[in-house]
């Protein structure tokens, strides 16, 4: 009973689903038959449907990340037909549609790959590398209490919304999976440029960047080379003028630190 | 059981003022020696275990997902209400105090709610001194709007992204004692169960989601921030992750579940588009500042509609009826969400609903594009307008949206007293997990401020109270009842993985939920309920005896983690049944059919229902018994809410 | 001066020094081709064989190519120590199906391909003209200038040759597209006002400079 669209004809689709039973076992393509997928289905939907199959039939299923399903979380995380979140721009794999696919299509879905991205299972994978870069800086050190009240500082509007643009970043990692050098510099480069944009940011500009960019090194992730991709797939389209925000604060904050390591 | 609300003696205004005075304080070089155990990393969560590990506990804090970012406050769209009285058009502590009450349909406790309002005032200056980027005037002050249930712009804002932007400056803050080694975070760990030790909270029992080891975490104390329980009815707003398994289990452990069936059900999400619809995604309430909510006059026309044979733009205007505005003349389509959701669902009773499947009504823009343009909506829900069309691939712009009233939030959740302790002591409860604060219904805005509340400014002292009685000596996992919790969790795992059988856990919570929206949802009558009940019995008995789960406990299995949480659910949705049959009235989110008015609105009984149902476990198959907790207005008076 | 080293090796570190060397390079490119013009003068090659004498014998210009063998030194190790890292980041196991080009331009994702053909033409040119004018013996001018332009003119009537100068000038020009606007970004040196201006600049730029130096072998093959 599809909603919208009492005319949008059901689907069949061929998937190739990377399967890896752990961490350390080696994984493969594996091919599954879909049927009768309304085009009015999620994306994720459509992997429900296969799931529900696999169980009944006594297999174990897909096991893919994924919560809110509004776009938000930035749970949801996979590579499909060669592209992070799939075709659709500006569109977590949550928030993508099975109208976008055609009756017979093949579709490959894969993990996001990367070095700092091991796979747990089949589709799910280990993004804590970002959780550390984060904690490595990504904050103002601020104790609950004692703040000043909130409108003792005024802020510009147009930076408190260019501040807000990068604060939008859901940590989906798209941004790694897509870069042919697996950096995360877009992900980086968002924190860093909101809290430089922000007043509240100031007092640890400088070691704010140098330690988050140390983190960032020391987990694996690549080096930019400004190709563009991780902007291209962002579901939430972080621009990539943060990267160059990010590069200047690191310039800066190297050039003029006290810190001597 | 003698409920003891702890509600401080004195002048409302002054009760918590009075109370921080005389809580116990741990010195300072004490504080590290107690261990806390936080669960959940949402907005009460993480604000809660940053805030005590800043004053030296040391805290251990627990997230089902991959990182503590993705907890589900990070959907919250519109806002969060504060008493800053930035717009000087007359908020204050009180006025916030009165519309939270009222707008609970007095079923909160007046202290509770009146602290809530106090200290709302600080959240905001905290999010923003951690860069929390609200929104601003061009003054480069906050900005404000305003929201249901209020006749002040109190509501401070992210565009439609506020709660990822206020968890997000609690991520940070928890990421920075992360960093100071005072939190130790874990994720993709899951509370499994509550370790009680001579009648004290002393840890808890959980599973590594990755690896499938259980392990025993012990502390001083433990803090349950879980969220809530929405989830029960299959399809709802909340994230598919999203359960009540922890508090579930500390309620099984002792700790008393009060109001469980007050539900919010928002009227403005997109209505469901088939049997594999996985859940719902909420349209803003902002929405119905400018749409109006319309449904065909005639049944006939509406089969027609459902049936394809008309399109909706041959409706003529005479055609239509906008029924919040035919029968709500003074607030419109801005009626509270209760009212509205309970009128859409009418409507569709009637048979004039719309869409294919008829559980539709139109949330119409035509006049406000006509009246400003199409680029003036766009800035205004541009957003939302691009998700809605994402979703149903229909443009907003050019046909009405379609929409209809969804499990939200749960009011309902785990009692506790004035110092957020459930029935458990050294068992706390924070932000939506508990109950405290909304009453029987919850206005917009005001979940991230509770959450919040509860975190960074409540329980940092409550908490020191209790610690303050408790001697600083390290707790550890020796205790038997550890290795009995653990033994009672490895058991039911095994019990889950044995049964093999033929239906899939999903399969079973969309069974639930279908009775728990049928017969506990939007409206309720006794006989509706006392067949849910016979049919939830039933459902569990064949969830025990034909579940299917494969796969093993060892590594990654998203199935066996669904089916022990479907378990939960099953138990907890008869509880809400029972509590829903035995509130006979009618108020906010729970909606009797046998008590209205005669123009059909909710009918409260003060005089027999002003308390707060808090109900206890008694084992297995046993019914559960009531407490009452009464509930005493001082500072406001009850009146019969009206919308005409 | 351990903050240094450390903030050079660091991925943004490296980032700037591709940055830095690859502007230098770009200034070099442009000396070179306005010297090189001197081939288009109709004189048998005296303008151009004194122009060559000059710089391979002017002391600044002696002391400014040691500047220029580090430009190059430090580009060319940069990118394969770059490359390395971030192949090892991309890991082992690669996607099945992959459509980069779905989101990104070709030249972007080739700068190593691109800058490795560079090289090899590099070498090529190096050996063939800076070898033999420096240390072969190349026969004197009417002004008893060792006589470059004869070289030049005789190496660009050679089809192969002249196919490997334009392929490597196309290769750079796609490099340059890249590498210009890049190096602006890799500094930190974007504005909304200014980096369209940027960007265009390095579209002309790189069609300029490539189109000139490429118009000397096709000039000499196909006119000359």
């Amino acid at each position: 009973m599809a909603g919208s669209n009492p005319n949008a004809k059901p689907m069949n689709l061929t998937l190739k689903v990377w399967r890896q039973k752990n961490r350390d076992a080696q994984g493969n393509i594996v091919d599954y038959q879909v049927r009768d997928i309304s085009p009015d289905m999620s994306f994720l939907e459509m992997l429900d449907v296969l799931n529900e199959d696999l169980l009944r039939q006594g297999q174990e299923p897909v096991a893919f990340d994924h919560d809110c399903r509004e776009g938000i979380c930035g749970s949801c995380n996979l590579f499909i037909n060669g592209r992070a979140h799939g075709p659709e721009p500006g569109t977590t794999t949550c928030q993508l549609h099975m109208r976008k696919f055609s009756d017979g299509d093949t579709i490959t879905i894969e993990p996001w790959r990367a070095e700092a991205f091991p796979v747990n299972k089949d589709l799910s994978v280990d993004r804590s590398a970002f959780d550390r870069i984060i904690q490595a800086g990504g904050y103002v050190s601020v104790n609950t209490g004692g703040v000043p009240d909130a409108n003792e500082i005024p802020i510009p509007k147009s930076i408190a919304d260019q501040a807000f643009d990068a604060a939008t970043c859901i940590g989906c990692g798209a941004c790694v999976a897509a870069c042919k050098n697996a950096s995360a510099m877009l992900f980086v480069s968002a924190k860093v440029s909101q809290l430089a944009l922000l007043p509240q940011g100031q007092v640890e500009r400088k070691t704010r960047v140098e330690n988050m960019i140390a983190q960032m090194d020391k987990e694996g992730f690549g080096a930019c080379t400004n190709i563009g991709s991780c902007a291209a797939e962002c579901p939430v389209g972080i621009s990539l003028e943060n990267i160059a925000i990010l590069n200047r604060e690191f310039l800066a904050a190297k050039a003029t630190s006290n810190n001597l390591a | 059981m003698n409920l003891d609300a702890k509600i401080p003696e004195g002048p409302l205004a002054e009760k918590w003022d009075k109370h921080k005075f005389n809580v116990k304080l741990v010195n300072p070089a004490n504080k590290r020696k107690y261990d806390v155990i936080v669960v959940g990393t949402g907005l009460a969560g993480a604000s809660a275990a940053a805030s005590l590990a800043e004053l030296g506990y040391n805290v251990k804090a627990f997230s089902f997902h991959d990182s503590p970012r993705r907890a589900h406050s990070i959907a919250a769209q519109g806002g969060i209400n504060a008493a800053k009285n930035y717009q000087n058009d007359g908020d204050s502590v009180h006025r916030l105090f009165y519309d939270t009450i009222k707008g609970g349909d007095y079923r909160a406790r007046e202290a509770n709610v009146y602290r809530l309002a106090q200290v709302s005032v600080n959240i905001i200056d905290q999010c923003v001194a951690q860069g929390v980027p609200f929104a601003r005037e061009y003054g480069g002050l906050l900005a404000n709007r305003s929201f249901g249930g209020a006749q002040v712009s109190r509501t401070f804002y992210a565009r439609g992204q506020t709660g990822q932007q206020l968890l997000l400056g609690a991520y940070s803050a928890l990421s920075r004692q992360i960093a100071y080694g005072k939190v130790k975070m874990y994720n993709r760990t899951e509370m499994l169960d509550l370790v009680i030790v001579d009648g004290q909270a002393r840890g808890i029992i959980t599973r590594n989601l990755i690896t499938g080891e259980i392990q025993q975490h012990a502390a001083h104390a433990v803090v349950l921030a879980t969220g809530g329980y929405g989830n029960v009815f299959y399809l709802s707003t909340n994230a598919k992750y999203s359960n009540a398994t922890a508090a579930w289990r500390a309620h099984k452990k002792g700790a008393l579940f009060a109001n469980p069936c007050f539900t919010q059900i928002h009227p403005t999400c997109i209505p469901v588009s088939g049997d594999y619809q996985s859940k719902l995604t909420l349209m803003s309430e902002s929405l119905r500042n400018d749409g109006r909510v319309w449904v065909p006059k005639t049944v006939e026309m509406a089969e027609r509609l459902r049936r394809g044979e008309i399109h909706v733009s041959q409706i003529a205007e005479e055609d239509r009826d906008y029924f919040l505005e035919r029968k709500y003349p003074a607030f419109g389509n801005l009626v509270p969400r209760d009212v509205a959701s309970r009128n859409a669902k009418m409507m569709c009773d009637e048979g004039r609903g719309v869409g294919s499947s008829g559980l539709a009504v139109y949330l119409d823009f035509s006049e406000i594009i006509k009246r400003i343009g199409a680029e003036g909506v766009s800035q205004k829900y541009g957003n939302l307008f691009a998700m809605y069309e994402k979703i149903t691939d229909e443009d907003p712009y050019k046909q009405p949206m379609r929409i209809y009233p969804a499990v939200h939030y749960t009011m309902g959740g785990l009692w506790v007293d004035y110092n957020l302790q459930t029935t458990v002591p050294g068992l706390y409860a924070t932000g939506e997990c508990n109950f405290s604060d909304h009453g029987a219904n919850r206005l917009g805005a005001s979940a991230l401020m509770q959450g919040l509340a509860d975190g960074y400014f409540v329980i940092p002292y409550t908490i020191g109270d209790y610690l303050a009685q408790t001697p600083p000596k390290p707790v550890t996992t020796e205790h038997p009842a550890f290795k009995e919790a653990e033994a009672n969790v490895r058991t039911q795992i095994q019990k889950l993985m044995s049964i093999n059988g033929t239906r899939t856990p999903d399969d079973f919570h969309k069974a639930l939920g279908h009775i728990m929206w049928e017969k506990c949802g939007m409206a309720r009558t006794a006989e509706g309920l006392k067949q849910a009940k016979a049919e939830i019995q039933q459902l569990r008995r064949e969830f025990w005896s034909d579940l299917k789960v494969v796969g093993v406990n060892e590594e990654l299995n998203q199935t066996l983690e669904k089916a022990a949480r479907v378990a939960d659910f099953i138990e907890l949705g008869e509880l809400m049944v029972d509590d829903a049959y035995n509130r006979n009235e009618s108020c906010g989110g729970h909606f009797r059919e046998e008590y209205q008015t005669p123009e059909g609105e909710a009918l409260r009984d003060d005089e027999n229902y002003a308390y707060v149902a808090a109900w206890e476990w008694r084992g297995d198959n046993q019914p559960e018994v009531l407490h009452k907790e009464n509930l005493v207005f001082e500072n406001v008076k009850l009146t019969q809410r009206s919308y005409k | 001066m351990s903050w240094l080293s450390n903030a050079l090796t660091s991925s943004i570190g490296r980032k700037i020094i591709m940055a830095v060397t690859g502007l230098f390079l770009c200034s070099f490119l442009v000396v070179h081709l306005v010297g090189n013009l001197q081939l288009f003068k109709n004189d048998g090659g005296a303008a151009f064989n004194i122009y060559s004498h000059f710089m391979g014998t002017n002391p600044i210009i002696r002391t400014l190519e040691f500047g220029l063998l580090f430009g190059f030194g430090f580009h060319i190790y940069e990118a394969f120590v770059l490359t390395g890292k971030n192949r090892k980041a991309r890991g082992s196991q690669g996607y099945v199906a992959n459509h980069i080009e779905q989101n990104s331009p070709w030249q972007s994702r080739n700068m190593g391909l691109l800058g490795t053909i560079i090289l090899v033409f590099l070498l090529v040119h190096l050996y063939n003209f800076f070898y033999r004018a420096r240390f072969g013996d190349l026969d004197p001018d009417i002004n008893n200038n060792d006589d470059l332009y004869t070289l030049v003119v005789s190496s660009f009537h050679q089809w192969w040759y002249v196919l490997l100068y334009v392929l490597a000038q196309v290769a750079l020009c796609y490099h340059l597209i890249h590498g210009f606007k890049s190096a602006f970004q890799s500094l930190g040196l974007t504005h909304r006002k200014y980096t369209p201006f940027v960007t265009y600049l390095g579209y002309a730029f790189s069609v300029l400079v490539c189109a000139g130096f490429a118009a000397m072998p096709l000039y000499f093959f196909f006119l000359q």
